[in-house]
């Protein structure tokens, strides 16, 4: 187990184009942290550079108190779980598990032993003498999982691992995975594209967008108070309802709406101001909400439809009785997240 | 067929037009396969039939449909009797240094190719690429092109007459190399990095994974080279004079070669050579057929 520093670690790619602009972040020891962002982002990159299969350009990183930039990745103490779990086709179940010890010289009895735990660990006992092809999606995912722990390394890496399961196997992976990392207290660095395993699984999420950090932070804060309108467009299903608006006469007003709450210290132009869907209140308030489509979703429903002249959506359980058409709407003045019109940045 | 005829009547109904077409299509089909498998075959049952009779009928009538007394005979002398005074060039010597030829072709051809492709491919190496088409344009340059100047290499390095010279001046394979280049583009990246992270260095991935995911690609080189190495004649020619590293496909020709003495040529023992010539290649595709059709047509990952 360890602590992962990186110091303005920056990766350029020969032709110039700059995939993570210098970043500094600290993993703690045991801590299961998430990078998430769109495709591009940097954020496989960023892991690689971690995992030592790709070069860092500049900075410094560190896994536990060593400087591992020119450390071969067989010798950084890490195991990584890939997309396509990157099997050895031709190898038994026993042997893709047992390889990597195999590989640093351990006896055939430390192996059988250390592959015997990891297959318990995963229910993967019965599948030794298989070989990866006879497997359904979600076994060949816990091989890849049982190749990185039987190792017990220092630093567990996931590169985007269950985007190839189907949403239901996808979500019981999510809590197995996170179980066992519970369990083993293993330091793991997770990338995903997908907001909800980013929320699910993290101690605490790292939100990219073009190379750069736009927030760190646990899933709550990240949720609740995001740090840019990247950040709260990207995280959060449906994303938080950004609408324009001004400050005016001392007050936050939206385009052609009313005015929202007393606008802070004097300023004046224009302002982007964030809600999310389910802090609105239906039924109540002065703003008219012109509902074009009600989404049913079981435990809860989705209107979308236009506020002023914006697009806007809003959540609703399912007790609460709901229609299309204009209805008013209230936007609680404790709910609201303003963020700087031109940067983005929250104000 | 009556069976088959019952059986698709009861299953198609009403379907008549369809169900007829089916069956003159059968027929059809089957009458072209079973000409084509004549065709293919008759040459060898002409071989045998010619073996079996005397030397001097085949002179005065040819291919007949007789079958003679003499194949035994034949076979014994093909097998055991040598061509010369030399005594080393008997039909079962010759086989052994067929048989050499064309698994030391086989086998070099396919352990140069596989390093080259992957040196080509993970390494990074300057001008890989140069490389690589440089390997791919001696495919222009079939061996008749070059053979004085690859004689002459040869000879100075005092190989003629060697083993080490039939095969290792001809052991470079553009189609080899150019396949495994192919298949070895095709393994997936992350295999290689999961292994580098298992702790596999290049001679490790190498052996443990890179080769076993290419058996079929091997399998299919192997066909093709062994049949290749088998079947040279106009290299072993060159290289070998002395009697004991003669090889099948030479033997035959200088069986042959008899009618020039102003003798009856010794058909029946030749032919029984031709015969052993070809069973060697025949067994190889047999064996390999599977992995040669998986090797070529599919990936195995």
């Amino acid at each position: 187990m360890a602590s992962v520093t990186l110091d303005a670690v920056r990766k350029v790619y020969p032709g110039g184009t700059e995939a993570v602009t210098p970043t500094t972040l600290t993993i703690r020891d045991g801590e299961f942290l998430v990078l998430v962002g769109p495709s591009g982002c940097g954020k496989s990159t960023l892991l690689r550079m971690i995992a030592g299969l790709e070069d860092i350009t500049e900075g410094e990183l560190r896994i536990g108190d060593r400087i591992v930039n020119d450390v071969d990745p067989a010798d950084r103490d890490i195991a990584m779980v890939f997309q396509n779990y990157a099997l050895y086709p031709h190898m038994t179940v026993r042997r893709n598990i047992g390889y990597g010890l195999r590989n640093r010289g351990a006896s055939a009895g430390e192996i059988a032993r250390k592959v015997d735990e990891a297959a318990a660990m995963l229910n993967l006992r019965d599948y030794l003498d298989r070989k990866p092809s006879q497997l359904s999606g979600g076994q060949r995912q816990r091989i890849a999982m049982g190749r990185a722990i039987v190792r017990d390394p220092a630093l567990f890496l996931f590169d985007e691992p269950l985007s190839n399961l189907d949403a239901k196997l996808r979500g019981q992976m999510r809590i197995e995975i996170r179980a066992l990392q519970r369990r083993l207290g293993t330091t793991s660095i997770y990338v995903t594209h997908d907001q909800v395993e980013a929320m699910t699984m993290a101690d605490r999420i790292v939100v990219l967008n073009g190379g750069r950090v736009e927030q760190v932070g646990t899933p709550a804060e990240i949720y609740h108070a995001p740090a840019s309108t990247f950040v709260a467009s990207f995280m959060g299903a449906p994303p938080m309802n950004l609408l324009t608006g001004r400050f005016e006469s001392g007050a936050i007003r939206l385009d052609h709406g009313p005015a929202l709450r007393a606008a802070p210290g004097g300023r004046s132009g224009p302002i982007t101001i964030g809600i999310r869907p389910e802090d609105v209140r239906l039924g109540e308030g002065d703003h008219v909400f012109d509902v074009d489509l009600v989404e049913e979703l079981g435990a809860h429903r989705l209107l979308h439809g236009r506020l002023g002249d914006q697009h806007f959506t809003a959540h609703v359980l399912k007790d609460m009785p709901v229609r299309e058409g204009r209805q008013p709407i209230a936007l609680p003045d404790a709910a609201l997240a303003l963020f700087d019109a031109q940067s983005g940045q929250r104000l | 067929m009556a069976d088959m005829t019952h059986d698709t009547l009861a299953a198609a109904g009403p379907a008549r037009p369809a169900r007829r077409r089916l069956r003159l299509s059968t027929i059809g089909d089957h009458a072209i396969l079973i000409a084509g498998a004549l065709l293919m075959v008759a040459p060898l049952l002409m071989l045998v039939q010619m073996s079996t009779v005397p030397d001097a009928e085949i002179m005065r009538t040819g291919p007949s449909l007789a079958i003679g007394d003499r194949l035994w005979p034949n076979v014994r002398a093909a097998l055991t009797e040598s061509m010369s005074f030399s005594g080393r060039n008997t039909g079962l010597a010759m086989f052994r240094n067929s048989m050499i030829l064309g698994l030391g072709f086989a086998v070099g051809k396919i352990v140069v190719a596989m390093m080259a492709a992957y040196a080509i491919v993970y390494f990074r190496l300057r001008f890989a690429t140069l490389a690589f088409w440089a390997i791919f344009t001696t495919l222009l340059l079939p061996l008749e092109v070059r053979i004085v100047p690859s004689y002459e290499i040869t000879q100075r390095l005092g190989l003629l007459n060697t083993w080490t010279g039939l095969i290792v001046p001809l052991i470079a394979s553009a189609t080899a190399t150019f396949f495994f280049r192919q298949f070895f583009m095709s393994v997936p990246e992350e295999l290689v990095e999961a292994a580098r992270i298992d702790g596999a260095g290049p001679v490790k991935f190498f052996v443990d994974i890179l080769v076993p995911l290419s058996r079929t690609m091997i399998a299919a080189m192997f066909i093709i080279m062994f049949v290749y190495g088998w079947n040279q004649y106009l290299w072993p020619t060159m290289i070998v004079t002395e009697d004991d590293r003669i090889t099948l496909v030479q033997g035959i020709k200088q069986i042959t070669q008899g009618l020039e003495g102003g003798q009856i040529p010794e058909y029946g023992r030749s032919n029984i050579l031709a015969i052993l010539a070809v069973l060697p290649p025949v067994l190889v595709v047999l064996f390999f057929q599977r992995w040669f059709v998986k090797g070529l047509t599919e990936t195995d990952k």
